[in-house]
């Protein structure tokens, strides 16, 4: 009998430890959708990658400032999955990309311009989703060089690179070649010996441009590890990377006009050597995405 | 279920089993990293875990490496090492030896220490040094468990050896990342989970055979 | 390693700690609530272990991340998508060692019991399973450990679903060690703690069984065995 009730009050115990624990798999709710004036909460997703966390905490303080409750989902890694909660209104807010998310809709769009790229988007968007105003802010995939592959080659363009590719190999995401490797011989002639999948301008990227395992890498025009490793970035002069400018993505029914102002008054002083500034200070000094966003805020009059 | 037609599909078409991204070249690949780190693994399980079990010290310790080793998340590891010594094989490489070591390690040290004592007392009376009870006699009675530790640890080393693509290198795990990558979820990830599995069944099959090799008659038609 | 850095961030460890805890150790609670019954049937009919194994094998056998990949389309955003591959890969564990428990129980002390009176259920319950305990504990324990080891894979897609794992990934893109290396010390700590806190259930639980040795862990490495 008594080990019986030993028995029992162990799994009682280790049951209610468990339950206490509790699990956070409620899926965010929505920002009000009822006829109230105003919306007093919204949620701000953001991807897997530092630039985005800090974007969203951008605009998650900036809402703050307003008043509006901001539930925080970060780090989302797949845009399959933001995209939906977007549409199902679980996510109201996501920083995006206006360039990529058109790429993301229509595999075809062509648009390189930032206003053919928002007019393409527009048209593309279901119902009930819109995109706000575009900052300035770009970041761009590129073809980046080291500082010795570009001297040696007198490389400062696409273009130059074209010329001396073929012997060289470039890593970027593993999907790049997939979609680019037609278009760079279309537009520039330009080819390489072999395409490596590493990840999407991330640190395998940094590391094996660094290490001389890649000549050419696909990384992101405000990654500070451009500046910090001297590297050299080739310019685009045909535009196949188009235009990626900062744009928030939001579900209409969860924002309202006074979101809807906040949020482009953010984008309106957003440039990219501001962000890029930023970024470093998250990814190179490893301070606090929210603290760096609120410090920005502050000084920009935002919040 | 309809991803598994899909996933035959993708199997099935020839253009993946061409050149680098290729089938046979991933296959290549994945199981150079397994053969590797678990040459590495044996090399440091086997010995470790037969002299413990032989002579009976240091079974805590044994234990409590295994179990620390077990604990460590493999995907920590893989990050640590590339910080450390930037991309190429070993952060995968040790990552994965990691994983190995604790089923060979445990398994051969039980193995032995699980020997009938008669035995090892019969054998002692016949002569034996103790190098001679340790590989003519401990080790064929033990070879049933310590097989099963390393196919345990071949097991998961197949199945883990994904993490590779992660990092820049090849094996099948390419499959699954690169799947990802473009979306390809019911052919090409399907199809490069259906061919880890594949593999990982195919490489317990091979320790049925080795056990047949291995494990002396008199020993297998008892347990 | 950047000990500033490490105090100013306490309080984000303990949650992740605290959501580590709960991805990992859900699927070990869920696990055991499946190979029970699974272990049971498979005892009662023999017939059914050889498949029920190998099926469990094949699931062990499937990588983790093609797992959450899979399942992202069905079970999509939710803590479902990290603890359904880990409560499959419990089973691998957990079944055989059940089943070895039961099986291990002698014939005499079967059938004292019964000619003691004892009806099906009670035995199950005041003979075989305490008999069983050592063998259900050793699968435990190394389920727990794997399964704390496994749930910072969740964080590839996304920082919730990782536990301690969102550290790896922020340290990698940062190529900042500290939060690393915290990440996976915890991790590790988590996981010998957890062990040793079931070694200490089992104590209590098997107080007649205070013998030189615990149940040898190979017993749980039986994977080829049956």
């Amino acid at each position: 009998m008594t080990r019986f009730i030993r028995v029992a009050v162990v799994g009682v115990a280790s049951l209610l430890f468990l339950a206490a624990c509790g699990g956070d798999d409620e899926s965010p709710t929505a920002g009000a959708t009822s006829a109230s004036p105003s919306i007093t909460n919204v949620t701000v997703g953001s991807a897997n990658f530092p630039e985005s966390e800090l974007l969203a905490e951008i605009y998650a303080g900036a809402l703050e400032a307003k008043g509006v409750t901001v539930e925080r989902q970060l780090g989302i890694g797949a845009r399959e999955v933001t995209y939906g909660q977007l549409q199902s209104g679980d996510l109201t807010i996501m920083p995006e990309y206006n360039g990529a998310l058109l790429q993301y809709l229509d595999q075809n769009a062509t648009a390189s311009t930032t206003d053919e790229t928002n007019t393409a988007l527009k048209a593309a968007l279901p119902p009930e989703l819109e995109i706000l105003d575009s900052a300035a802010a770009e970041d761009k995939d590129s073809l980046t060089v080291t500082q010795e592959t570009a001297s040696q080659n007198s490389l400062t363009t696409i273009e130059d690179l074209a010329k001396v590719s073929k012997d060289m190999t470039i890593g970027g995401p593993p999907e790049m070649k997939q979609r680019r490797e037609q278009q760079f011989k279309d537009v520039y002639g330009l080819e390489f010996k072999e395409w490596k999948a590493l990840d999407v301008g991330g640190p395998l990227t940094v590391t094996a441009l660094k290490d001389g395992d890649v000549q050419v890498g696909n990384l992101f025009t405000t990654d500070p590890a451009i500046v910090a490793n001297n590297f050299v970035v080739l310019d685009d002069p045909q535009s196949v990377f188009g235009s990626q400018n900062v744009t928030p993505l939001v579900y209409k029914a969860g924002v309202d006009q006074n979101i809807r102002d906040t949020l482009n008054a953010v984008s309106a002083k957003l440039d990219t050597a501001t962000l890029s500034q930023l970024l470093a200070k998250v990814v190179t000094d490893h301070e606090d995405a929210d603290q760096v966003a609120q410090d920005w805020l502050s000084s920009a009059g935002l919040a | 279920m309809n991803f598994l037609t899909s996933a035959w599909g993708w199997l099935t078409d020839p253009a993946n089993w061409d050149g680098t991204g290729g089938i046979p070249n991933r296959l290549v690949e994945h199981l150079d990293y397994v053969a590797r780190s678990m040459l590495i693994a044996g090399l440091i399980a086997l010995p470790l875990g037969l002299l413990t079990g032989h002579t009976g010290r240091g079974g805590f310790a044994v234990t409590t490496v295994a179990n620390a080793f077990r604990a460590l998340p493999t995907l920590g590891v893989v990050i640590i090492v590339v910080l450390t010594v930037g991309l190429g094989l070993w952060p995968v490489l040790i990552s994965l030896t990691v994983l190995a070591i604790p089923s060979i390690l445990v398994n051969s040290y039980e193995g032995i220490r699980n020997v009938d004592a008669d035995l090892k007392d019969a054998a002692r009376g016949m002569g034996m040094t103790g190098w001679q009870v340790l590989l003519r006699v401990e080790l064929p009675v033990a070879m049933p468990l310590i097989l099963i530790g390393v196919r345990t640890a071949a097991i998961v080393t197949v199945s883990t050896a994904t993490v590779a693509a992660i990092v820049g290198l090849g094996g099948f795990g390419r499959y699954i990342i690169d799947g990802l990558a473009v979306r390809a979820f019911d052919t090409e990830v399907a199809g490069g989970a259906i061919l880890v599995v594949v593999l990982a069944l195919l490489v317990g099959a091979v320790f049925i055979v080795l056990r047949r090799v291995l494990v002396p008659a008199g020993v297998r038609n008892q347990s | 390693m950047d000990w500033q850095w490490a105090a100013d961030h306490v309080d984000d460890f303990a949650e992740a700690t605290r959501s580590h805890l709960y991805l990992a150790l859900m699927p070990v609670l869920y696990g055991l609530l499946i190979s029970m019954p699974l272990g049971l049937l498979c005892v009662r009919f023999p017939k059914l272990y050889p498949p029920v194994f190998a099926g469990a094998n094949v699931i062990y056998a499937l990588p983790g991340l093609a797992l959450i990949v899979l399942l992202l389309d069905i079970t999509g955003f939710s803590n479902w998508t990290i603890i359904i591959p880990l409560t499959l890969y419990t089973l691998v564990v957990l079944v055989p060692n059940i089943v070895d428990g039961l099986r291990s129980v002698p014939d005499p002390v079967r059938q004292a019991a019964t000619a003691m009176g004892f009806g099906e259920l009670r035995r199950l319950i005041q003979v075989e399973l305490p008999i069983s305990i050592p063998y259900v504990m050793a699968g435990l324990r190394v389920a727990t450990v794997s399964s704390i080891s496994l749930v910072s894979i969740g964080v590839l897609i996304g920082d919730d679903f990782g536990g301690l794992g969102v550290f790896f990934i922020d340290g990698f893109q940062q190529d900042f060690m500290t939060p690393l290396i915290i990440g996976v010390v915890l991790s590790v700590a988590l996981a010998l703690l957890a062990d040793a806190l079931l070694v200490l259930v089992q104590r209590l639980l098997t107080p007649w069984s205070r013998t030189r040795r615990d149940r040898p862990a190979a017993q749980l490495e039986r994977v080829g065995a049956a």
